[in-house]
């Protein structure tokens, strides 16, 4: 099938949906590229002019932005090694022959269906509220001081309702992966006098690799954009202490009407959302090599 | 030392007896090969001398010391499995050297027996190559190098020939006799192929739903089938059984009588028949001969036998060459 004239068949045919993606992709970026070099401000419709790179400016030097950068970093990087440790772990034990595997795999996988808006609501009322949340009832039970998640350590928290929405992607990924574990490597490792420790580091690890890279690459892209629970709790604070650059460009364009610097704060956040993906294709990207 | 006395093991898995309680011995040096059909246990057989399955009766001897209950590590056997279970991650060096790095000897002492165990079997030059880079007879080699550095009591064989072409079964069965010659190691080894059971065996154990059938050196087995089972399984073609009437004027219910043991005579003999298919392997011919009152009878002849389909022929069986078995298939004196 691979002559010359099926080949530029094949590369016609094809050529519709191409330049659909293409467009798809380049369009948006051109305007948001083109409004960052703008001074375009909601409040003053009709006013716009040239401002070269003075939004870039204004958004780079903003006392905020270098919390934000910060805080978007350890939110991903925390997020990621919740996940990762305790989708592993999980995985690890829903492998195990159990009775109720099935119903209990689905409710492992029930965090993943619920919105991130519900979650987080669900979360800062019922769980995080200092008054009436089940961890201050708790405390209160064992005659603590209630924690006010929220307030006293906002980004933790917020790191931890993320992780919990994606901590059973990660687990579903892992448990199919070691369910492919070939078991008379397992069998011949035992003979070989690897106990089970040495099992899992030397054999399970090593099979999970690429499932792992699996899992933090998709994360990481989603992981970048997290916005709604930050909106629903905290909405970035107290002060900028869980603002991401996701949020600061929110807060840019929406709250303050800049749509200009709003527009030059999304080329930052793309512009680090590609250093972030080189990054993670240089550490761990071979692993996806066969 | 690698002397392995199994006293009534018996395996069930659920309600289900997969082996009903064995008894079997195998002396220090030997090679021993459990053969069977598909399904008759005798995997699970080795899979309960490695300690790969739990026995649920019975005791298991090493040299002596009772390791029903030790687990697979401790028993001092190397098993190499069906599908070679190489760690596809882990260089050919890194796999042979893994059970020395489990046992925690010096890196210079693993690397001086990794680079033995590659030169006795044709491996130095792919030390570095992973599994995925190998053919099957390497992959094969490199499995039997991480079973042999560990200078295990006994090496356990599961079947490993199944993944390879016919030439190279027969090359690997070679060098497989040939480390057996070598090593003077124990050797427990699992095939459905009684080929390989006759030609590597120095005891042949004929498994059959989980029974023992009958243990001997292969031309034990050959001369003196103890049952039908081990009759019919054992010698290539099979040996053909007839029933009936002429089994009955010789004092039996069954009798056997192998291709080989069968005289051919295109003008007289004691059963007349016509030939039907007829296999040329250029040594031998096998010729299938519909005889009358018997059935089909598989007869082996020369290899220049010009002998056609639909030619009549008389077939005359070798004197003191018949089995005779009884109503229960076992054999008569």
């Amino acid at each position: 099938m691979a002559t010359q004239h099926s080949r530029t068949a094949a590369r016609l045919m094809i050529s519709p949906a191409v330049i659909l993606l293409f467009l798809w992709m380049i369009v948006p970026l051109a305007m948001t590229l083109y409004f960052s070099f703008l001074r375009y401000n909601l409040l003053m419709p009709g006013m716009e002019e040239w401002a070269g790179f003075s939004n870039y400016r204004y958004f780079l030097t903003d006392p905020a932005f270098f919390t934000a950068l910060r805080n978007t970093l350890v939110l991903v990087a925390g997020v990621l090694m919740i996940t990762v440790t305790g989708g592993i772990l999980l995985a690890l034990l829903l492998d195990q022959p159990m009775w109720g595997q099935g119903i209990v795999r689905i409710l492992v996988i029930a965090p993943f269906f619920v919105m991130p808006t519900v979650s987080a609501l669900v979360w800062t009322n019922m769980f995080m509220n200092p008054v009436n949340g089940l961890f201050a009832h708790a405390a209160k039970a064992m005659g603590l001081q209630p924690y006010d998640f929220l307030a006293q350590s906002p980004l933790l928290s917020i790191t931890l309702i993320v992780a919990w929405q994606w901590l059973p992607f990660a687990t579903l990924i892992l448990l199919t992966a070691l369910q492919s574990l070939d078991r008379e490597q397992m069998e011949a490792a035992a003979m070989d006098g690897a106990g089970p420790l040495s099992r899992f580091i030397y054999i399970t690890v090593p099979h999970l690799s690429r499932s792992i890279t699996v899992v933090i690459l998709i994360q990481t892209i989603f992981l970048l954009s997290v916005f709604a629970e930050i909106l629903v709790t905290t909405n970035g604070g107290p002060g900028t202490a869980s603002t991401t650059l996701t949020y600061l460009v929110y807060v840019q364009s929406m709250l303050q009407f800049d749509v200009g610097g709003g527009a030059a704060g999304g080329i930052v956040a793309v512009i680090l959302a590609n250093i972030v993906a080189i990054f993670l294709m240089r550490m761990i990207g071979r692993n996806l090599d066969a | 030392m690698g002397r392995i006395t199994l006293r009534n093991v018996s395996k069930r898995f659920g309600d289900v007896t997969v082996i009903p309680p064995i008894n079997l011995e195998i002396e220090d040096g030997e090679f021993v090969v459990f053969v069977g059909p598909s399904g008759c246990g005798k995997s699970t057989l080795l899979r309960l001398i490695a300690g790969l399955e739990d026995v649920s009766g019975g005791v298991i001897e090493i040299d002596g010391v009772n390791a029903t209950e030790l687990p697979p590590a401790r028993r001092g056997l190397a098993m190499v499995f069906q599908s070679y279970a190489l760690y596809p991650h882990m260089s050919v060096r890194r796999n042979i050297a893994f059970p020395l790095k489990m046992a925690g000897m010096d890196p210079a002492e693993i690397a001086r027996k990794v680079e033995a165990a590659a030169a006795v079997l044709n491996l130095t030059g792919y030390l570095d190559r992973r599994p995925g880079q190998l053919s099957g007879g390497q992959r094969q080699r490199v499995a039997i190098g991480r079973a042999i550095v560990r200078e295990p009591k006994a090496f356990l064989f599961d079947e490993p020939l199944s993944n390879l072409d016919a030439a190279l079964r027969v090359n690997m069965r070679l060098e497989i006799s040939e480390l057996h010659q070598t090593l003077k190691t124990t050797m427990i080894y699992v095939t459905h192929d009684q080929v390989e059971a006759m030609t590597m065996a120095d005891k042949i154990v004929v498994v059959n739903q989980g029974r023992i059938e009958q243990v001997g050196s292969p031309l034990d087995l050959y001369r003196a089938p103890a049952n039908l089972f081990v009759a019919g399984f054992i010698g290539s073609p099979k040996m053909n059984l007839i029933g009936g009437p002429e089994a009955a004027r010789h004092g039996a219910v069954t009798m056997g009588l192998r291709p080989e043991h069968i005289d051919l005579s295109t003008s007289d003999g004691t059963w007349r028949g016509t030939v039907g298919i007829s296999e040329h392997l250029g040594s031998d011919t096998f010729l299938r001969v519909q005889v009358e009152g018997l059935g089909m009878i598989t007869v082996r002849t020369g290899g220049d036998s010009g002998l056609r389909h639909g030619d009549a022929v008389f077939l005359t069986p070798q004197p003191g060459r018949m089995h005779r078995f009884d109503a229960d298939g076992k054999a008569m004196a």
